[in-house]
């Protein structure tokens, strides 16, 4: 732009310029829309207009739309798999908790000891809740499902991988040859395989491992390959923000008088982690959506759930229904931790 | 059990471990499975989820043909048909869960074949299911017998052992078709109701609950014959023969019922009965059962709790259920079928 001219409207509107902007730009909108348009019409047919809301598996049938009557009338299972129905509070009140955890934890100012403390009693609450002891009935592990699994496998691994993830990232860069090995072995192994094939090897081979006559609950198996899977995927992106932080830093501190370890704890560590906030939510979001996997060890999670409600006989094969309630479940927690991302990103980027 | 201490405690743990082996089973001859279930309290079965075999009602309950088999043994067992465990798993883990002992038997529709007998140390019960490759066609084409397929258009799923099942069935008859290999599983019965193909081949158990999925079910008609067979049986480990047998007799009471005519309702009118050999099955002569180490009214227990084995068909994939299978080869031996249980003697 050599002429001096006025700001046009597309110079001041980046959505406009973006869209419209030029020939490609305005050629992909006008593709878009018209694709847009195309499967719009159909889909809010099946979605709304010729969808049954109540009813039976026969009035269903009968109509050509989405069978929203079936997630109604197995709204429980889904989100519960196979939960005992009487005690579903339990489980509701195991998710509140979680979730409230959550929503505390996306506030900056609340970051510290005590935010870390109430991690770790609010997974052992959760756990108490959903599993029973003392005053409530005790239901086992096999027995839990649906969105309580996937919230506590979720959160509890991340929780449990956190620390560890903080070690191996430190090990990897540790001066001392021998824990480096063991870190950069670990790290690679476990980023090497699919998790699936760790999640196998924790519920077949590592039985087979043990003493007869010992057991490990299949969840606790589930949950700690997770962690382990989780701590070398976080370990990496730990160990990049600790690259990112110059070391004069470290050499600041040091020359002031502190320890190795409050040089770690109280200025290394806090600008690391806050470099990489974003890569770590973004493996959250990927490990939220991971834990469906646990299917194949024949756990009930929310994915699960909502596929197994639909092979009940009495109603038969509505599989597009529970895919699309358990997709907009998933689809809410992940937006909201996108969305929040950003905001998070611009909210730290202070001088 | 092993006990590495003295005498007196050691029998003392013997009378313990009868006392929890119940009345119903000799702690003797038990093996490591059966041991396990004993002292867990409670029967691990590995299934499948599988519309009428194996699916969880509303309220999050099994529900289902093999789960029947699964609440019968627990009445075997404990006299309860409540203590059992139901896990769903994928079919290439089964056989290793199994293996690693995180089920106690597979009631998942495991197909019965040397392979497994013999390589991978399973053992398997009486067959509760025969399956088998069958040919779903539209009434209006007017065919009552697979023979009569001549230059039909037939749908085949990819990756299956159904594509050569169904070129030597043709070739055999010497009739033409042509075979439609079609990859998703949501448009294999889509081709069938556009009219692109006359016909679909799949297990018959597997066809039935397409065919419950149709817009128009009475339309469509899985033909009599079977090109392969697919016997679905009860898989154990390997190495406590003890376990096996009552899973075996657990499946035959449930025959051996409904040849009698026992069912869930009349069994106990049956109790009256003067028939020395209904008398010795249901426990009412008790010298069976006290020579076998079991409850002598297992076989009532059972009825009682699930019902014959009539009965537990027709309850969930039978002709009035929206699976909709005929009984066909799984009738009893006296009515033309395959089901057949050994004497109770």
């Amino acid at each position: 732009m050599s002429t001096l001219r006025p700001p046009s409207l597309l110079d001041r509107s980046p959505f406009l310029k973006a869209t419209v902007g030029s020939g490609g730009n305005l050629i992909l909108s006008v593709a878009v829309l018209i694709v847009a348009a195309l499967l719009a019409p159909p889909l809010i047919r099946w979605l709304l207009i010729d969808a049954t809301f109540t009813g039976t598996a026969e009035s269903c049938k009968a109509a050509s739309g989405a069978c929203w009557a079936f997630v109604g009338e197995k709204l429980k299972f889904i989100v519960l798999g196979f939960y005992p129905q009487d005690q579903a509070s339990r489980a509701y009140a195991a998710s509140a908790l979680l979730m409230a955890l959550l929503a505390l934890s996306a506030a900056p100012r609340l970051w510290g000891r005590w935010l870390a403390g109430g991690w770790i009693a609010g997974l052992l609450a959760a756990i108490w809740m959903l599993g029973g002891g003392g005053p409530l009935s005790p239901i086992p592990t096999e027995k839990w499902g649906g969105l309580p699994v996937t919230l506590l496998l979720s959160l509890g691994s991340f929780v449990l991988a956190f620390p560890l993830a903080i070690l191996l990232a430190l090990a990897r860069r540790s001066k001392l040859g021998g824990i480096r090995l063991y870190a950069v072995v670990l790290i690679e192994t476990v980023r090497g395989v699919p998790f699936i094939a760790i999640l196998y090897a924790a519920t077949l081979l590592f039985p087979l491992m043990l003493p007869a006559g010992a057991a490990i609950d299949k969840f606790a198996r589930a949950a700690v390959a997770l962690s382990i899977f989780v701590s070398a995927y976080l370990a990496e992106i730990i160990r990049a923000g600790l690259q990112a932080v110059p070391s004069g830093q470290a050499e600041a501190a040091a020359s002031l008088g502190l320890t190795q370890w409050q040089t770690l704890r109280l200025v290394v560590l806090p600008q690391a982690l806050k470099q990489v906030i974003a890569p770590i939510v973004n493996l959250a979001v990927g490990i939220f959506q991971d834990t469906t996997l646990v299917a194949i060890i024949g756990m009930f999670d929310l994915l699960n759930a909502a596929r197994a409600a639909a092979t009940d006989p009495n109603w038969i094969g509505f599989y597009a229904e529970a895919y699309v309630f358990a997709a907009a479940i998933y689809f809410a927690f992940c937006f909201v931790a996108a969305r929040y991302s950003l905001w998070l990103e611009r909210h730290l980027r202070t001088p | 059990m092993s006990f590495h201490f003295g005498f007196a405690q050691g029998l003392r743990a013997a009378t313990v471990a009868l006392a929890i082996s119940g009345a119903f089973l000799t702690a003797a001859k038990a093996g490591p499975t059966l041991d396990a279930i004993q002292q867990r309290g409670v029967i691990k079965v590995g299934v499948g989820t599988s519309p009428g075999f194996f699916a969880p009602d509303s309220g999050g309950k099994w529900q289902g043909f093999f789960v029947d088999f699964g609440r019968a043994l627990a009445v075997t067992v404990f006299n309860d048909p409540s203590k059992v465990e139901f896990t769903s798993s994928s079919p290439q883990q089964r056989l290793p869960a199994l293996q690693a002992g995180e089920f106690d038997i597979l009631l998942s529709g495991v197909t019965q074949t040397i392979t497994r007998a013999f390589k991978l140390g399973f053992h398997f019960g009486p067959v509760l299911f025969y399956d088998g490759q069958g040919i779903l066609v539209k009434k209006s084409l007017g065919v009552e017998k697979a023979v009569d397929l001549d230059g039909a258009t037939i749908g085949v799923q990819s990756g299956t052992t159904g594509e050569l099942n169904i070129a030597d069935f043709f070739r055999k008859t010497g009739k033409k078709y042509t075979p439609v290999v079609i990859e998703d599983s949501k448009e294999f019965v889509a081709a069938l109701e556009s009219g692109r193909v006359d016909a679909l081949t799949q297990d018959s158990s597997d066809l039935a609950i397409r065919r419950s999925q149709l817009a128009k079910p009475d339309d469509y008609v899985v033909l009599p014959e079977r090109l392969s067979k697919e016997p679905l049986v009860p898989a154990v480990r390997a190495g406590d023969d003890r376990w096996l047998e009552i899973v075996n007799w657990t499946v035959y009471a449930t025959i051996q019922a409904e040849e009698f005519g026992i069912t869930q309702a009349n069994v106990d009118e049956f109790l009256k009965s003067d028939d020395p050999s209904i008398k010795r099955f249901l426990g009412v002569d008790t010298s069976l059962g006290e020579a076998i180490g079991l409850d002598p009214k297992f076989a009532y227990n059972i009825i009682k709790a699930v019902g014959n084995y009539g009965e537990i068909f027709e309850r969930n994939i039978g002709p009035k259920t929206p699976v909709a299978f005929e009984r066909g080869y799984n009738q009893l031996w006296t009515k033309g079928g395959l089901i057949y249980s050994p004497p109770f003697r």
